[in-house]
């Protein structure tokens, strides 16, 4: 073939598109003579399944110690060293996937994807958590988790947060909460893994965004305990609210409170909450019309977010590759921009009309009508509940640590100095039996 | 304290019954994942006949090499001297001298077999995914050269981060035990 032939053969193809035509030879094979054995594809396994299984075992194990540490050996070194091995094997050796906060996501999905169905090592994942939780607290959080866990190994001066700040923050955990089960719901992305904050120091790589969000939060976490856990982790707020029906809590002093405040200064989360009393005589009366001022706002609040979450409905639906493709490709059929992308060029290839995905994309947003809609309503619901549960004042007489917020780490019981008494006892229980 | 107590055990039976819907619910989670389930697992895989070869594998991973990688489906292949997968559009010379060479890391292997046929072959260990050699050979030759997930490479990232990024959405979840959706005779399906 001379140059100039190859040339136009090069150009002529260059301007037919066909990428992706199925089964054309161009060259039939060749019939060998020399005996030459064609080779074949190398396909090698995928991880072996039972890996994922001892995965789950461990986590089970890890969370049967865990229980036992807090709450009967009540020992904060013990509880660290179990945290750091959970963060070298469940972080760096299996590289934080599988996680229970992804496989929110996960369930999800089975739920409204009928094509899809959970991996069982993932649902364990999902539910064991939750169901020692039910029954022992945060014990996952505290000494399990391993993005829990690089926080809690930063952590070097702890400062306090205060209260109506970290509520507000809160929110934002709620919200993002709200936002993983929305796109995983609707098929469009698995926003808790892509931003995962922490998975790109297990794997020692990452997009450097990701990076970047991971190292200013560990910066946070010197003097801000725990920042993702408490303002954003979407499995912790789970697990908080299972945490309030918990059977066994974290008590933090073995006999009865001498309230010293000992513990209070000592807990880096800001879990624990004084004693208090009725209202004062003066705050009672503002503080009741306020609750009812928060009762009126409360329905205001759910229809608000809710109309505010169906009018964010097209942009949430951008989300979705189809829908993201259908804009490109209506752009671009509309002359409303020159050129063509990756993306309207792959979508031509395959050879479907215009019309077919405009209907899917059409489709995908309905359901992102329903979908943005519910989220918005979840997000009053919860601010506007979190507004009259603060308002609302319960009485304590101890110091007591909020099973909501507490991550079980077992930091206040080498505070409080009742605590050394009845270690002091054992100490001399034991030396008297030898 | 009589009516204070009847009040914590309403407020008691109000906690144990909430208590128990939680574990009751959790529960049924955990029954109906289960019995959906009817596979052990699922991988990621790329459906070689979307794939338009964009070079997002190579950039997009989350692994530093690529967990992507090109193969051969040998049965497919032309064993051309003239390879669009192999050389430049407009090669000096038809060999192996670099200049000529399309895959920018050296990774394809051209082997004389006999004449006028050449046996070309990946060395994967220098393959970075970026696909110039599966575009050219599927745009100009037999489209036997393409773009796979290899699962001794990839972590099975929950959300896999070049799926998020593939114009093309040509990453599916396949069958652990299937885990390569292959050209040609080979592919099973």
């Amino acid at each position: 073939m001379t140059r100039f032939a190859r040339a136009i053969v090069f150009w002529m193809t260059l301007l037919i598109p066909c990428m992706g035509t199925q089964g054309e030879i161009r060259f039939p094979p060749p019939e060998f003579e020399s005996g030459y054995q064609l080779p074949g594809t190398t396909t090698p396994a995928a991880q072996p399944v039972w890996r994922e299984y001892v995965d789950a075992a461990v986590l089970v194990a890890a969370l049967l110690l865990a229980s036992y540490l807090i709450h009967t050996r009540r020992s904060r070194r013990a509880v660290f060293v179990l945290m750091i091995a959970a963060l070298i094997y469940f972080g760096f050796v299996r590289d934080g996937c599988i996680c229970p906060i992804g496989a929110i996501q996960n369930v999800t999905l089975t739920l409204f994807d009928s094509g899809y169905a959970i991996p069982i090592a993932a649902a364990i994942f999902f539910v064991v958590p939750l169901v020692f939780t039910l029954f022992c607290g945060r014990v996952f959080c505290g000494a399990v988790c391993p993005l829990g866990a690089i926080q809690d190994a930063v952590l070097i001066h702890p400062v306090a947060v205060p209260r109506w700040l970290e509520s507000g923050l809160r929110l934002l955990a709620y919200a993002y909460l709200g936002a993983g089960v929305l796109f995983a719901a609707t098929g469009s992305a698995f926003l808790i893994c892509r931003y995962d904050p922490f998975v790109g120091f297990f794997r020692l790589g990452a997009n450097w965004n990701i990076l970047a969000v991971g190292a200013c939060l560990l910066l946070i976490g010197l003097f801000v305990g725990r920042p993702y856990c408490r303002f954003l982790c979407p499995y912790g707020v789970i697990l908080r609210n299972l945490s309030r029906l918990a059977k066994r809590r974290v008590t933090i002093t073995p006999t009865e409170c001498i309230q010293c405040r000992l513990c209070e200064n000592v807990c880096p989360f800001g879990a624990i909450r004084e004693p208090t009393g009725d209202w004062p005589e003066g705050e009672y009366r503002i503080a009741k019309r306020r609750l009812a001022l928060f009762l009126v706002l409360f329905p205001i609040l759910v229809a608000g977010g809710a109309w505010g979450g169906y009018s964010l409905r097209n942009q949430f639906a951008r989300m979705h590759p189809k829908v993201r493709t259908a804009e490109r490709v209506y752009l671009e059929e509309t002359a409303q921009v020159e050129g063509t992308t990756d993306v309207s060029d792959a979508f031509r290839a395959t050879g479907q009309t215009t019309d077919a995905l405009y209907a899917d994309a059409t489709q995908i947003r309905s359901r992102f009508a329903i979908g943005g809609t519910l989220f918005g309503g979840f997000i009053g619901l919860v601010a506007g509940g979190k507004l009259i549960v603060l308002s609302v004042r319960r009485r304590r007489t101890v110091y007591e640590a909020d099973p909501a917020s507490c991550f079980a780490c077992g930091r206040c019981y080498k505070a409080c100095p009742k605590e050394h008494e009845r270690l002091a006892k054992g100490a001399k229980a034991e030396a008297r039996r030898a | 304290m009589a009516d204070k107590q009847e009040n914590m055990t309403r407020r008691s039976f109000l906690r144990e019954g909430l208590w128990g819907g939680c574990l009751v619910g959790t529960g049924a989670a955990a029954g109906l994942s289960v019995a959906r389930n009817n596979r052990d697992n699922y991988v990621w895989q790329i459906d070689p006949y979307k794939c338009i070869a964009c070079g997002n594998c190579m950039t997009h991973c989350v692994l530093e090499d690529s967990a992507v990688k090109c193969v051969q489906a040998y049965a497919m292949c032309g064993y051309c001297d003239l390879c669009t997968g192999y050389l430049v559009p407009e090669p000096k010379a038809l060999d192996t001298a670099a200049e000529n060479a399309l895959c920018p890391t050296g990774a394809i292997k051209r082997t004389y077999v006999e004449d006028p046929y050449y046996e070309y072959t990946i060395d994967e260990s220098l393959c970075n995914a970026c696909g110039k050699c599966v575009k050219g050979c599927t745009v100009f030759g037999n489209g036997s050269l393409f773009l796979q997930v290899r699962h001794d490479r990839c972590k099975n990232c929950n959300e896999c981060a070049i799926a998020a990024a593939c114009p093309s959405q040509a990453f599916k979840r396949v069958p652990a035990d299937q885990p390569y959706l292959l050209k040609g005779a080979d592919r099973k399906e």
